[in-house]
């Protein structure tokens, strides 16, 4: 067997990529057999040709194809050459592939006929028969021909190709490809050349052809025997070594891949007959694995084949691990010539495990420990094997395919250690020293390859096991490289892990001060991501290393934390607990007191205001109500609990009201949310503090519409930045609370001595609210002895209000509007605020002449409290002085509100002191109030509006004169009106004869009355008349006492009638009615009817005459309007005649006729106007528009027409303009006013007109 | 089958975690929350490659000498994970993916309730029932 150990390539060639370089290693033991004729001289001739045979086979590769649909592959073949024997050749049933011979060759370098025939081709004869008899059929014959050969049997020369043809016939038969010629193979020609050529081709064609043929039988025979693994007394380890033997094959072939997978097979294989054995299923052959294991000196891979192992094998006397080691070992090799160290580590890692599940399966009796040596052996076994195939920086880039076996080499270590007494703070015991020997001694001797290695595994183990500080130290260095890795590639919670596992080391070496570092850091994550029980365990190991180190504080803060933590028993959770309750008690030393954060004692779950605005008057009681949620497992009694006030001075005056707590939804109660606890659902840390959403509403400041809304975030600030929150509250051990001291000037909610129970706990206080202002919340207090526990933030803030208020007197209408005239309710509020109001305080309201108080007997005033509750009711007493109405109240206390009601009436004004224009608006007469309270006198403005529009006009019918008045109701309430009066002021002569039927009239809601009065006189009318309209007026349904008057007074002036109209009609000459369509005569008849009075000037006298048809049934034509110049003297008349057309038959009204005033301008005077001159167009048009608004376009431009013809003669272009005014009312009377004339339709009748309307 | 069956929230908290013999409670929460650091290094190591197909079942996140531990990780990163004893050896990949399946079925049903307030530990009955069937199948097996 040493052949194999040649095999073995120096170590450094093992990576070598081109597998050709390695191919010569490989291949040199090639099983080829080769003949050699004998006792002709030729050993001579072969070993010459020897050398660039060997060299030139593997030169050229060849492509083999293989069965079963494999995928064809080049491969290189080299041959070894062996002398021919006939106890070579394999007999039946051979399971060598490696020394099989695939070819027999046949060298002659016979060229004569008759030596062949007398002793060649007997040799030949006999070679063939003794092949056939092994069965093989891979054989050649090479006849090498050389000139040398020819020149020496010159004589008996046959041609040369007949030696050939002679042998081809012989052994040849219809297998002319088994005979080969090579010719002058020592000469440098191209013949020479050819032939080599050929002849390699050849031999590479046939070896394969063999090869093919015998490896395929081979796995035949390999698959049978592996089909007979159910058959009692087979062997599995037989069987290995015959599929090892194919592994090998490929191995030579550079075929690493197919060798693995014969590798992988026997692996998978053996497997399975655990997993089987494991399902009681057991075979006979695995009885010898089941040994007990006396040997765990680890994997060995520094050697490509451990014979010792293998021999083992072959033996059947290989233990489990025997077995598995060498398998790996194998395949290890296999995987490094395939470059694939990182399947090494993954697949070692497999295998550790495996190995360990296999030997619990097969329930081998394995000393305690063993496996664990094996294990770490092992472990570094592989990793050595692995730098040692890898540079510094790839193994760097890829420690995650190494670090699990560090971390496992350092578990097993760990356990070691522990196994052997090794990890405590004493020495190892008689006992732990011995099953330390026992380890060792399974260990057996080191291997000689690693004898002078300094770091080798068996040093390490035997090193580490020999005394505790080396054990230390060795254990230090493997979990530190195994967290460096993890922390390099980032598998920080793995890192974590191991360092917890180093924190446990040591603190069991009594080193809790390194410990906790390590503890600290795993805490934090495990709080960081929520992991509750981790969390615990922790903490708990924490709370050890902190009360070992003596660091109170933390660790009365971490046993705060661990009572209040659900995870534990309550047994455990009690623990912490008294260890708080009895620190606390212990101490008499004032100074040292311990703060902890409230948060790991109790929660904060409720604030509650009473009264819920939370917002109370200086003075007043307000209670605050906290929820506290105790986490501690035991009652703990609490000598004082505390909360902080912040005070500020309120700024925004004295309304504190309007400031409340409109936010909340539930007024007046503030829940906390704080998930924070370890003891809590993690989710909720982790999840962040919940969303609080408030809804906005943007109204207009007019007139209170809507004109945005939305949803807005109010703490956004916590929940951005959750990520720096979360660790925050929760890792009190790595940050102590910030020290807060107390200031004893401030203010505070306290109460002394409570006791609070696990759970939910209600604590009553009462806010101080002495000062006006606003009060915050800020920390929370609870004093347990010698611990205080601080709440630093109380958030959501937490504020009430205490407000000073003035007192506040308003008057208001009892109903809306307040009606002038008519005694009305008015409400007065007196809101007392801070002020308490005494007995014989008086409210002193000054007296105004057109509102005065009524007096009434029975006025009560209602006194109500804060909350709205009627307190009491009292008489109100009012005294009237001449100026003052003194009104006393009653005595009320601060804040509460009094309420009365006082008559008052608002006499209305009459017409001549209002404005004209001011008709529906109210009046406002003022009051002035002295309060007890204030030195300043309040104006009070209340609106009352005048119940009534008055309007006038005069009617005229000739000279006859009637005053007509109209009463119009603006308000709601229904009147019944009395005693309607008209009087004339100046002129005594003058008779107003009433022609007003009715007493007494309704007058309802937004209706009017009219009154007429006929003006009658006796010698003259007067010009000007001064008119004062009353009555009286009571809101229906009233008696008549209620009767209020009113007053209107108006003046008319120019009241006579000044010039009398009259218009006729007159059909065209010769008809007896008008027709329409033809024109007719308008006469229009101006008649003065009074002497001109004094003062009126000749230019009075001018008039103009417009006629104008509004309703378009009139054509005029020609002048439309015209100059008149009347003479100054009774009776005078003028006549304008016009000429018009009707448009329409039917009754038709006259055309309007407007008489108007002609005011030359004062420029002008000097120029007379010439009497029967049309005035500027311009202003008749303005004319046109004045009166005919609603005139269609055809009307205007049949006026149009007659403008163009009238503005032919116009004058004075350029001068200032006269103008025209309206006579007043009554100084024309028209008498032909609505008269209407018949009017024909037109003869020609077709034309139908229809106009519906 | 399985012996701890966790859910993991995208923040990497447990929203779920049960296993089986429960005095060894604390050793599975340890087992699985340094999964997550395998399943990071998978999750990770995917999006790089493959973008947004990616397969949810990660496979065998880590050996340990007695359990095995698979990965699954859903779309919005819930992670789940299972632990199965390593002698447990009758158990194939494929049925550890139907576990897995069934497992997100039933998360997704937890999720569809109205009731049920994300990112709240799972509270549901038909989950428990659903992980328990996986568990109690360990017991018929051993």
């Amino acid at each position: 067997m040493a052949t194999f150990a040649d095999f073995s390539p120096p170590l450094s060639s093992r990576l070598a990529v081109t597998p050709v370089v390695t191919a010569h290693i490989e291949l040199r033991q090639s099983p080829i057999s080769y003949l050699l004729l004998r006792g002709a001289g030729d050993q001579g001739l072969f070993t010459s040709l020897y050398t660039s045979l060997a060299q030139q086979l593997p030169r050229e590769p060849m492509e083999w194809r293989r069965t079963y649909g494999r995928a064809p592959k080049m491969i290189h073949l080299e041959a070894n050459f062996v002398q021919f024997k006939e106890e070579l050749l394999p007999k039946e049933g051979n399971k060598a592939l490696l020394t099989f011979p695939f070819l027999h060759i046949y060298w002659t370098d016979c060229c004569d006929t008759e030596v062949y025939k007398g002793t060649v081709k007997e040799d030949m004869m006999r070679w063939q028969n003794s092949l056939r008899a092994h069965g093989s059929a891979d054989w050649v014959i090479i006849v090498v021909e050389t000139n040398d050969t020819k020149k020496k049997n010159k004589t008996n020369i046959l041609p040369r190709s007949s030696i050939v043809d002679k042998i081809r016939s012989d052994f040849c038969n219809k297998q002319n490809d088994r005979c080969v010629v090579l010719s002058d193979p020592l000469k440098d020609s191209s013949r020479s050349q050819e032939s080599w050529n050929s002849l390699l081709l050849k031999l590479r064609t046939l070896l394969l052809m063999s090869f093919t043929k015998n490896l395929g039988r081979f796995e035949d025979d390999m698959r049978t025997l592996r089909e007979k693994r159910t058959q009692p007394g087979w062997s599995f380890c037989e069987y290995f070594m015959v599929q090892e033997e194919l592994a090998f094959v490929f191995e030579m072939l550079q075929q690493f891949e197919d060798a693995l997978v014969q590798y992988d097979e026997l692996d998978a294989l053996f497997t399975q007959y655990v997993l089987n054995f494991g399902a009681g299923d057991t075979a006979n052959w695995l009885g010898s694995f089941c040994a007990p294991v006396c040997s765990w000196n680890g994997l060995l891979l520094r050697r490509p084949i451990d014979m010792e192992k293998r021999d083992g094998i072959q033996r059947g006397e290989a233990s489990l691990l025997d077995l598995r080691s060498y398998l790996f070992s194998r395949q290890c090799t296999l995987l490094i010539f395939l470059l694939r160290p990182w399947e090494v580590t993954q697949r070692a890692l497999e295998l550790l495990h495996n190995c360990v599940q296999e030997l619990r399966l097969l329930e081998v009796s394995v000393l305690e420990g063993a496996l664990d040596c094996w294990v770490f052996l092992s472990c570094l076994e592989v990793l050595h094997r692995i730098e040692g195939c890898c540079d510094q920086a790839q193994l760097a880039a890829n420690c995650s395919h190494t670090v699990g076996l560090w971390a496992y080499a350092t578990d097993k270590l760990k356990s070691l250690g522990e196994l052997c007494g090794l990890v405590s703070e004493k020495r190892p015991t008689s006992e732990d020293l011995n099953r330390t020997v026992d380890l060792l001694a399974g260990l057996g001797d080191e291997r000689p390859e690693t004898v002078n290695s300094l770091q080798s595994p068996y040093k390490k183990l035997k090193e580490a096991l020999s005394s505790v500080e080396a054990f230390e130290r060795h254990y230090l260095e493997l979990s530190h490289a195994a967290m460096e890795m993890y922390r390099a590639i980032g598998r920080l919670r793995s890192a974590r892990l191991v360092g917890k596992s180093l924190a446990e080391f040591y603190m069991k070496k009594g080193d809790p001060e390194r410990a906790e570092t390590f503890l600290q850091e795993a805490l934090k994550s495990y709080v960081s991501e929520g992991w509750s029980l981790p969390v615990t365990h922790t903490r708990k190991q924490i709370a050890e290393c902190q009360k070992l180190l003596g660091r109170t504080e933390d660790y009365l803060q971490t046993s705060a934390l661990l009572a209040g933590d659900v995870n534990l028993t309550t047994e455990e959770r009690k623990h912490f607990c008294q260890e708080i309750l009895t620190f606390a008690d212990k101490s008499e030393d004032q100074s040292h007191k311990v703060t902890l954060s409230m948060g790991v004692f109790s929660q904060l779950t409720r604030l509650q205001f009473r009264p819920a605005t939370a917002s109370v008057h200086s003075g007043a009681v307000l209670q605050v109500e906290l929820t506290l949620r105790c986490l501690m497992p035991v009652a703990v009694h609490i000598q004082q609990l505390a909360a902080s006030i912040h005070f500020d001075l309120e700024r925004g005056g004295t309304n504190g009201r309007s400031k409340g707590n409109q936010r909340q939804t539930n007024p007046g109660t503030v829940e906390f949310h704080q998930g924070n606890s370890s003891a809590g659902p993690p989710s909720s840390s982790a999840a962040g503090p919940p969303l609080e959403l408030d809804e906005i509403q943007d109204r207009s400041p007019s007139d209170n519409s809507l004109n945005s809304t939305g949803v807005v975030c109010k703490n956004t600030h916590l929940v951005m930045r959750l990520h720096d929150n979360i660790s925050l509250p929760d890792t009190p051990n790595c940050v102590s609370p910030p020290a807060v001291t107390i200031q004893e000037g401030a203010q505070m909610l306290k109460v002394q001595d409570v006791t609070l129970e696990p759970g939910n706990n209600s604590i009553l206080f009462t806010a101080p609210s002495g000062q006006p202002g606003t009060y915050t919340l800020r920390q929370l207090y609870a004093t347990v002895g010698q611990v205080q526990f601080v709440l630093p933030h109380i958030y959501p803030s937490v504020q009430y209000e205490v407000y000073s208020q003035e007192p506040q007197l308003t008057v208001e209408p009892l109903s809306e509007p307040l009606l002038a005239g008519l005694p009305q309710m008015v409400k007065f509020t007196l809101l007392t605020g801070h002020y308490a109001v005494k007995k014989g305080d008086a409210l002193q309201l000054s007296n105004t002449d057109t509102m005065p108080i009524l007096p009434s007997t029975s006025c009560t005033a209602r006194i109500s409290n804060p909350t709205a509750e009627l307190v009491g009711e009292s008489a109100l007493f009012i005294q009237s002085s001449e100026k003052v109405t003194s009104i006393s109240l009653p005595a009320t206390p601060p804040y509460h509100t009094v309420e009365f009601l006082l008559e008052v009436l608002c006499i209305i004004p009459s017409g001549s002191d209002r404005p004209a224009n001011e008709s529906p608006a109210g009046v406002c007469p003022q009051m002035s109030i002295d309060c007890p309270w204030s030195i300043y006198s309040t104006l009070l403005a209340l609106t009352f509006y005048i119940p009534f529009k008055t309007k006038h006009s005069l009617l005229s019918a000739g000279n006859r004169k009637y005053i007509q008045v109209c009463v119009q109701n603006m308000s709601d309430v229904n009147f019944t009106l009395a005693e309607v009066k008209l009087a004339e002021k100046q002129h005594a002569s003058l008779e107003l004869q009433s022609l007003n039927t009715k007493t007494q009239q309704l007058l309802c809601s937004k209706h009017s009355v009219f009154c007429l009065w006929e003006v009658r006189w006796k010698d003259d009318l007067p010009s000007c008349l001064q008119c004062v309209f009353s009555a009286n007026f009571s809101p229906l349904k009233q008696d008549v006492s209620a009767f209020k008057p009113f007053h209107y007074q108006f003046q008319l002036e120019r009241v006579t009638t000044l010039y009398s109209v009259r218009a006729e009609i007159s059909p065209p000459a010769g008809e007896q009615h008008c027709r329409s369509g033809f024109l007719c005569g308008l006469e229009v008849c101006i008649t003065r009817l009074t002497e001109p009075a004094e003062g009126e000037m000749a230019e009075d006298s001018k008039t103009d005459t417009d006629v104008a048809d509004s309703s378009s049934n009139w054509a005029v034509c020609g002048k439309s309007s015209g100059m008149v110049l009347m003479p100054m003297v009774a009776d005078a008349t003028h006549k304008v005649q016009i000429e018009v057309m009707p448009l329409f038959a039917g009754h038709l009204p006259f055309p309007k006729i407007k008489v108007l005033k002609y005011l030359p301008h004062t420029a002008a005077v000097a120029i007379q106007p010439d009497p029967d001159s049309c005035v500027e167009n311009d202003s008749l048009s303005l004319l046109d528009k004045a009166l005919d608004d609603q005139g269609d376009t055809a009307s205007i431009r049949s006026r149009g027409s007659v403008h163009s013809v009238g503005s032919g003669d116009q004058q004075q272009k350029g001068v200032a303009m006269p103008r025209l005014e309206p006579f007043s009312p009554g100084q024309v009377f028209n008498h032909s006013h609505t008269q209407q004339v018949l009017v024909l339709p037109a003869t020609d009748d077709h034309i139908l007109e229809v106009n519906a309307t | 089958m399985a012996v701890c069956i966790a859910v993991i929230a995208k923040e990497n908290y447990p929203l779920y975690i049960r296993s089986v013999p429960t005095q060894n409670e604390l050793k599975f929460h340890y087992t699985v929350h340094t999964s997550l650091d395998v399943v990071e290094e998978k999750i990770s190591a995917v999006g790089k490659s493959l973008g947004d197909q990616r397969e949810l079942y990660l496979g065998l996140l880590y050996p340990t000498e007695d359990y095995k531990v698979y990965g699954y990780v859903t779309n919005s990163k819930v992670k789940f994970v299972i632990v199965v004893d390593s002698s447990n050896t009758s158990l194939r990949d494929n049925e550890i993916r139907s576990m897995f399946r069934k497992l997100h079925n039933s998360f997704t049903d937890v999720m569809c309730n109205p009731f049920h307030n994300p990112g709240d530990t799972i509270q549901s009955k038909a989950f428990d029932g659903i992980v328990s069937g996986m568990m109690v199948q360990t017991a018929s097996y051993t």
